[in-house]
């Protein structure tokens, strides 16, 4: 392990900080999980895929897959949006949309769930014009992605912007000149530069919403093999005192996540590589 | 600046002192009572009425503490180490499961009167104010067209007793035939439109959301219900329906280890007291006493129990 000691860093040495590192993540991250593996080597395999590849816990992973995913990629969409108006426009109550953004993060989740199912429930006030529309989002896995779209909105805003911020106006400038209209700008010099970050906030997103519990509960209805996310059916499996198969389906879940994660990093470091021309 | 640390630090020193001794004056005798959902109000009218009756018996001042939550959450958390003195749950299931892990003696059902049930409750529904859709029965619950709202039997306490009762329902009227009662009660979940988390929240549902054409429900969550939205709403007592017994018990390993066995029994015993049962009573639970409970007119409505 070579490291690299030319430049001068804030940090008390190199050992120690690396030191404080494996043991805070170790400890923080890594001992959960691991107590969590243990639970469930009380099963053999056999239960294990038998919990697993039950109907219901499979048509419950497809729901929050795919409520997941859309809430990511419709975060990502729209979060890169907000952040180029936030990074690139100075407007009255700027800082104001600004703070708004983080609020997700700071509600509770039951505060939030509630009041998003009294929105949407065909009562409330959005959804009262949405089913004059024959639209009915509330109790449905329209209004589970409603509610993960909320609680996820941060995660891409907040990555996105200080990528967009470092773009050197230059670029854009050169390319002003040359000739470029607006949209090849965007194509050509700001999409490619926030591309690689834009992965790994849907990534972020999709991993978060895969999680969530207490803002969907409320709206979802939660109805076995329609709206039942896996949170829910690992909250079921805790109430009956089933703790191995609860494990086994959140280790499962981790797992997806993981995957997803890692899948992102991985194209975002094969992407930066070829912004930066092979180096890093 | 520095000034500014050393008079921070200074006020840190003040403030931890001044927590500790505020800490150290109420250190009278502490009971812990783990409870479920419903409870919240019976119990803090209850542990007033206790700790007054405890104070003029033997001088001393008790401080109770209680817990709520969905009633299998609050026995897990117990399980894991959460201190209970004394657990006042939504049924036996979860105190016996407490007791298979050898923190409750296995003879609690026989240690207290009716079972450990100071007072029960049974499942009605909860119509809205002119019973608009005319539901009177189990039987109507299955038409097209109804929505209804419960608690989910998978998480909630309040939920399995709806869905025994509807199997109740089932099985008295078909005899027991296996075949239709899971046919029946695969109809009624068809008709469900939210399975909420807990009792509580399926009320929200029905009651500020303003779904569903029906609410099953706990009979006191029901009555809590019309006497906050008179008016509103309309209680339909179907002709048969469920007695939920509401155990309650002493963790022995808790009260053992910190010597306080005689308080958290007398705590239980007060409930079959008369003052215990009319508390119960005035929050809408069936007394166990039956002398009270056949004075009590709202409770008369009913015919039949399982």
């Amino acid at each position: 392990m070579s490291v690299n000691n030319n430049h001068i860093t804030i940090i008390p040495g190199y050992n120690l900080s690396i030191g404080i590192t494996i043991f805070y993540i170790s400890f923080i991250i890594l001992l959960p999980l691991i107590s969590m593996s243990i639970t469930t080597s009380h099963m053999t395999l056999t239960q294990f895929t038998a919990v697993i590849f039950d109907k219901r816990v499979l048509a419950s992973f497809q729901i929050s897959i795919i409520c997941s995913l859309t809430a990511a990629v419709i975060n990502c969409f729209f979060g890169t949006i907000l952040a180029c108006i936030l990074v690139y426009y100075k407007f009255p109550g700027r800082t104001i949309i600004d703070s708004m953004i983080e609020l997700p993060f700071a509600i509770p989740t039951a505060v939030a769930g509630i009041s998003l199912a009294a929105l949407y429930s065909p009562n409330g006030y959005i959804g009262k014009i949405a089913a004059t529309w024959g639209l009915y989002p509330a109790y449905s896995k329209a209004g589970i992605t409603i509610a993960l779209i909320f609680v996820t909105i941060p995660f891409v805003v907040r990555t996105i912007e200080p990528v967009l911020q470092n773009i050197d106006p230059a670029f854009k400038e050169a390319a002003f000149t040359l000739g470029a209209g607006q949209f090849t700008v965007i194509r050509k010099i700001i999409f490619p530069e926030i591309f690689p970050t834009l992965l790994l906030s849907g990534g972020l997103a999709f991993a978060r919403a895969m999680g969530e519990y207490g803002n969907v509960i409320f709206i979802a209805g939660n109805m076995p093999y329609k709206t039942e996310i896996v949170p829910l059916l690992i909250m079921i499996k805790l109430e009956q005192f089933n703790y191995p198969q609860a494990t086994s389906i959140a280790i499962v879940m981790l797992l997806l996540s993981f995957i997803v994660m890692f899948i992102l990093n991985s194209l975002q470091i094969y992407y930066q590589k070829i912004i930066t021309g092979g180096k890093n | 600046m520095n000034k500014n640390i050393i008079l921070l630090l200074f006020f840190l020193v003040f403030l931890t002192i001044a927590i500790y001794t505020i800490e150290q004056q109420h250190k009278h005798i502490e009971l812990i009572n783990v409870s479920y959902d419903s409870t919240r109000e019976l119990y803090k009218q209850y542990n007033e009425a206790f700790s007054i009756y405890w104070k003029n018996k033997t001088g001393q001042v008790i401080n109770i503490i209680q817990s709520h939550g969905g009633s299998s959450s609050q026995a897990r958390s117990v399980i894991e180490g959460n201190d209970a003195d004394v657990v006042t749950l939504a049924s036996a299931y979860d105190i016996s499961v407490i007791a298979s892990h050898q923190l409750i003696n296995d003879n609690w059902v026989s240690r207290l009167p009716q079972q450990s049930t100071p007072y029960t409750s049974t499942v009605i529904f909860l119509v809205r104010e002119g019973n608009p859709k005319s539901i009177h029965s189990w039987h109507d619950l299955i038409k097209k067209h109804i929505h209804i709202i419960t608690a989910n039997p998978k998480t909630s306490g309040g939920g399995r007793w709806n869905y025994l009762a509807a199997w109740a329902y089932a099985y008295k009227t078909y005899n027991g035939n296996e075949f239709f009662i899971e046919n029946f009660m695969q109809q009624l979940f068809a008709n469900v439109l939210t399975l909420d988390s807990s009792v509580r929240s399926a009320t929200t549902s029905f009651v500020e959301n303003n779904q569903g054409d029906v609410l099953i429900s706990w009979e006191n969550e029901a009555h809590l219900i019309t006497k906050k939205y008179p008016g509103k709403f309309e209680i339909i007592s179907p002709a048969i329906s469920i007695l939920a017994q509401l155990p309650v018990a002493l963790v022995d390993k808790t009260t053992t280890y910190k010597n306080i066995h005689t308080i958290a029994e007398a705590y239980l015993k007060y409930l079959y007291s008369p003052t215990g049962q009319k508390i119960a009573a005035e929050n809408f639970y069936r007394p166990a006493n039956k002398l009270i409970l056949q004075n009590i007119p709202i409770f008369l409505t009913y015919r039949w129990i399982l």
